[in-house]
Formats: C-alpha cells, sequence, structure tokens
C-alpha cells in the first residue's frame, strides 16, 4: 500500500463564497453537539463527578439530580412520564433492549416479530438472532415510496404476533412511517409497538400517547447531543409494558438497564431535549426550507435526477436523490470538501448498494447513484448554495465521463443492453 | 476510503477520455461490466492494420474512482503497443501501479477486461474486412 494516501480534507479552508469548508452535510449520520448541550454537560465531568446511584452523600445526590433533570425533559419532549424513560448506551442499545426484551418476556404468550425490510440494522439484526432462537419474524417490504402497506401488516398479524417494530424515521431515505396508523392496528389487537425513534426525536413532533407507541428508541448524537448514550421509553399503563433486561448487575433503571449511569451524557441527552422542546418547530421550517432550496438548485439544473423516497412523508433535514449514470463514490470523490454519504456499494464494506433503496423498487443502477444529503442545525444557505453548485458541477463531468449517459442520449435503452456478466 | 495520489490524479485528470466511431473498421470496443454491479467501462483502441500499433485510444467509465482511474491508466499503456503487446497488460500492474486496496482489485480486473474485449472487437472486424490476411497469418 502506498503511504501518500488522501483522506477528507481536514484542514479548514474558505470557498469563494465566504463558506467555511468542508461543509458538514451528513446529519443523519450524526450531529455535531450544540455548545449549550456541551456547556450544560461540563461540570458532571468534575465537580459532579458522584455515582447517581450512591444514595448518601452529596456527590451522589448531584450526580441523581443531573439524571432526573434530563428524565423530565426527555419525557416532556415525547409526551411521557419520568418513569417511563430507561437511560442506555444509545440507539443500537436501545433497540436490542426493546426487541430482545420483549421477546423474552413475552414469549409464553406467542413468538411472532413484525417488521419491515427497511429498518436499522440494530432492528433486522436482533430480529435475525431472535430468528436462531426459535421466534419467526415477518419483513414486511415497502412501497415504492419507502412506506410500509397497513394492509400488508394486518395480513401479517396473528394470534402469535407479540412485537411490532417499525422505525418512525428512516436513517438513509428519511421516510416517516404511518406510526400512530400502525400503532393503533397493534393496539387493537393487544400487540406491543416499538418504534425506532432515533432519527424523529427533536425533528417532528413525536407523542407516544398520540402515536400509540408502547416501546421506543431514542438517541442523543442524532439531535445534537453526545454520542454513547440514549434511552428506552417503556410504557407504564394503558398498556402496562414489561422488558427483560438483557444487561444483569446492579439492578439500575428499575432492574431493566443495570449499570453506572453516564450522567454526563444524560446531562447531555436531557439538554438536547430541552432545546429540542423550546425550537424544533422553528428549526423544521428552517431545514425544509434549506432542504428544498437545495433540491431546485440542484434539479433546476440537472435532468435525470431521482427523489428516493415518498417526498411528502419525510424528515425536513432529508434530500435522498440518485444521479442516473453517475457511480455514488466517483461522485463523493469530487465533492471531498462536502461530508455527504451515497447508496452505493463502493462506499459499504459489503459491496452490495442499499439495501434500503432496493426495498423501494429503485434498482440497483440508480442505488449506486444515490447521495444522502442530511441538512442540520448549523447549516447556513451558502453552504447549501455551495453544496449545490459543487454537485452540478461534478455530476455534469461524471456524465462526460460516463459510458451510459452517453448510450442514453444516443437512445440506447439501457434496459435492453445484454450486460457482459462479471 | 483513502485514495493514492494516483488515483487522485486519474480521477481529476482523466487521460483520452472521449468516444471514437465504433463503426469504424479500425477501431475496436470493449464494453464491460453492468450498470447494476456499479461499474462500466468502454475502452476503445484505433489500430493501425499496417504495424498492429494502437495509435489512439479513448474511454467512458461508469464507476467508482478507481474504476476511473483503472480505465484511464489503461488507455495510457495501451497506446504505442502493439495488439499482441496490450494483450499482455495484467490487471496486477495496474493493481500496483494505483497502489489499490483488496476491495478495489475488482476495478482493475474491468480494465483488464476491458482491454481485451476491445481487442477482440477490433480482431473479428479485421477477419470479417480481410479473411485472407488473417488466414495467411
Amino acid at each position: 500500500m502506498s503511504t501518500d494516501v488522501k483522506t477528507f480534507p481536514q484542514e479548514e479552508h474558505v470557498a469563494p463564497n465566504g463558506v467555511k469548508l468542508p461543509v458538514y452535510m451528513d446529519n443523519h449520520a450524526t450531529t455535531p453537539m450544540d455548545p449549550r448541550v456541551l456547556e450544560e454537560m461540563l461540570p458532571y465531568f468534575m465537580e459532579k463527578f458522584g455515582n447517581a446511584a450512591s444514595r448518601n452523600h452529596s456527590f451522589g445526590w448531584a450526580g441523581e439530580e443531573g439524571v432526573e433533570t434530563a428524565r423530565e425533559r426527555i419525557a416532556k419532549l415525547v409526551g411521557a412520564t419520568t418513569k417511563e424513560i430507561i437511560f442506555t448506551s444509545g440507539a443500537t442499545e436501545s433497540d436490542n433492549l426493546a426487541i430482545k426484551g420483549v421477546a423474552e418476556m413475552y414469549k409464553e404468550k406467542g413468538n411472532h416479530i413484525i417488521t419491515a425490510v427497511t429498518e436499522h440494522k440494530a432492528v433486522l439484526d436482533t430480529c435475525k438472532r431472535l430468528e436462531k432462537y426459535g421466534f419467526r419474524v415477518t419483513y414486511l417490504p415497502v412501497q415504492k415510496d419507502g412506506l410500509v402497506d397497513l394492509e400488508d401488516l394486518k395480513r401479517a398479524m396473528d394470534d402469535k404476533t407479540i412485537l411490532v417494530t417499525i422505525m418512525w424515521a428512516n436513517n438513509e431515505i428519511g421516510v416517516l412511517q404511518p406510526v400512530a396508523e400502525i400503532g393503533k392496528l397493534c393496539r387493537e389487537r393487544g400487540i406491543i409497538f416499538h418504534t425506532d425513534a432515533t432519527q424523529a426525536v427533536g425533528k417532528v413532533p413525536v407523542d407516544v400517547n398520540k402515536n400509540n407507541i408502547d416501546v421506543m428508541s431514542i438517541s442523543a448524537h442524532k439531535m445534537y447531543g453526545p454520542k454513547g448514550v440514549g434511552a428506552l421509553y417503556v410504557r407504564r399503563k394503558n398498556p402496562r409494558v414489561q422488558i427483560s433486561a438483557i444487561i444483569d448487575g446492579g439492578g439500575h433503571e428499575r432492574g431493566m438497564r443495570s449499570g453506572t449511569l453516564n450522567v454526563a451524557g444524560i446531562v447531555g441527552l436531557g439538554k438536547a431535549c430541552a432545546i429540542a422542546s423550546e425550537e424544533m418547530a422553528k428549526e423544521a421550517c428552517h431545514l425544509a426550507g434549506l432542504r428544498n432550496r437545495l433540491r431546485d438548485k440542484i434539479m433546476g439544473r440537472l435532468d435525470e435526477v431521482y427523489i428516493n423516497g415518498s417526498w411528502e412523508h419525510r424528515l425536513p433535514g432529508n434530500l435522498n436523490i440518485s444521479f442516473a449514470y453517475v457511480e455514488g463514490e466517483s461522485l463523493l470523490m469530487g465533492i471531498n470538501d462536502i461530508a455527504v454519504s451515497s447508496g452505493s456499494a463502493c462506499t459499504s464494506a459489503t459491496l452490495e448498494p442499499s439495501y434500503v433503496l432496493k426495498a423501494l423498487g429503485t434498482g440497483d443502477d440508480l442505488a449506486h447513484s444515490s447521495i444522502r444529503f442530511g441538512l442540520g442545525r448549523f447549516n447556513t444557505e451558502a453552504e447549501v448554495d455551495y453544496v449545490a453548485d459543487r454537485v452540478v458541477e461534478t455530476v455534469s463531468r461524471l456524465r462526460e465521463l460516463s459510458p451510459l449517459y452517453e448510450m442514453a442520449k444516443e437512445g440506447v435503452d439501457l434496459k435492453s443492453v445484454k450486460w457482459a456478466a462479471e | 476510503m483513502a485514495y493514492s495520489d494516483k488515483v487522485l490524479d486519474h480521477y481529476s485528470n482523466p487521460r483520452n477520455v472521449g468516444s471514437m466511431d465504433k463503426n469504424s473498421s479500425e477501431v475496436g470496443t470493449g464494453l464491460v461490466g453492468a450498470p447494476e454491479c456499479g461499474d462500466v467501462m468502454k475502452l476503445q483502441i484505433k489500430v493501425n492494420p499496417q504495424t498492429n500499433i494502437i495509435e489512439d485510444a479513448k474511454f467512458k467509465t461508469f464507476g467508482c474512482g478507481s474504476a476511473i482511474a483503472s480505465s484511464s491508466l489503461a488507455t495510457e499503456w495501451v497506446k504505442g503497443k502493439t495488439v499482441d503487446e496490450a494483450l499482455q497488460i495484467k490487471n496486477t500492474e495496474i493493481v500496483k501501479e494505483l497502489s489499490l486496496p483488496p476491495v478495489k482489485i475488482h476495478c482493475s480486473v474491468l480494465a483488464e477486461d476491458a482491454i481485451r474485449a476491445a481487442i477482440h472487437d477490433w480482431k473479428k472486424k479485421q477477419e470479417v474486412a480481410q479473411p485472407a490476411t488473417v488466414a495467411a497469418q
């Protein structure tokens, strides 16, 4: 291997229109921390270092106070009560705890779980593991727009179904599932409904009662909080949901999740929720405005650009589009002063294009050509304009290089070409 | 993903981009890969029928940066070689020249395939055009 390799440019430089580079537009992967969150966390590393489980001295009380304030703020943001919030290390753990915990607790009642093919791997791989232990899992397909068909869901439910787990907002295409309707169908049949709301909480209004949610995964670092902390909402009444622990130990979090609490992280998650409660509505308008501007500036200047997933039911900050005849990784390489991600196989470890896009019936060729733009709190209009210009310029250049674009322009139907198998 | 300087150079300044008349008897065209796989390379050569020397080469590639670089490099390497010499180019040499990581080796394989396909196409045209000459060889 050569040693003279280039990675993402780390040194800051400035674009002609004053935009600081590199531009971060990958807010579904993670978000930068809000400075207000950091400020609130800092005392909990040094002065207030106490173990929140230490019941008989002021160090412990200070930690506990931080944790309980955070619990209140999270509960308020999602319409829950404080006793329904369990702290975890993040959404992956929350998904594992929810699914395995419900499966274990209700296995006498039934062994059937329903999920969807576009779920996050934290849900899909947890379900796959349960299959090895004798559970039966139905992986629902999605429609062309990425939404689950409620009729499919109804048909999949039977008297052995104990759990439905469908995400609120998709991490790739930003599509919002009809969670309230799904929750209603589950409630009518006495089935527990878990939703992975990692991408939704703090971005769109989330109310566990209005949406009939029984169990819900939450992450801090997708909403301008720190990494390594999350929460699980577990309904206490109407109906009361019980889950078995998957981590055994000191019995923290009412026995559902042992382990000394990450107090500083939890305080950060709480502050992130408090900010979201105040600012979410305004921020959503701002983000949708930026996102639409990006879409218009790109699609107004390039032909054969396709939006992946429902436009109507979508997170305000998400734009996932495919640029026909251009491969995603080569596009990322051309815009290497912009941080976005691609559904191309070349950007994944598995060399398979995005399973989410494939599930929409997008076709492997367009899945390879997809880019996910994730706009966030700190993006500006000037950044959007810069990104749009760079994308248009790079796609145009790569299309001049693309044999597929040339063939399409010559009127060749690419679907009818017999491609040599590798 | 980290790229070698040579991959970046070919990506930013690809050599010999373009197309030649695929119906010309002097031109051989290789089209390999498939859109579903994320890589399609079109490599064309123009061969002097007297000397069998590849006088010009052009490419267009749909694929990642390493695929673009592999095909760009392939056009550089085939130019000035005889058809038989060009057939000796091995994907491993492309891997070495561009410092391709293991996950990108298939890009070099595709480039080698593209060279072979272009030469094959050209040879087929010569058989049709000058059956006597080919038979004599």
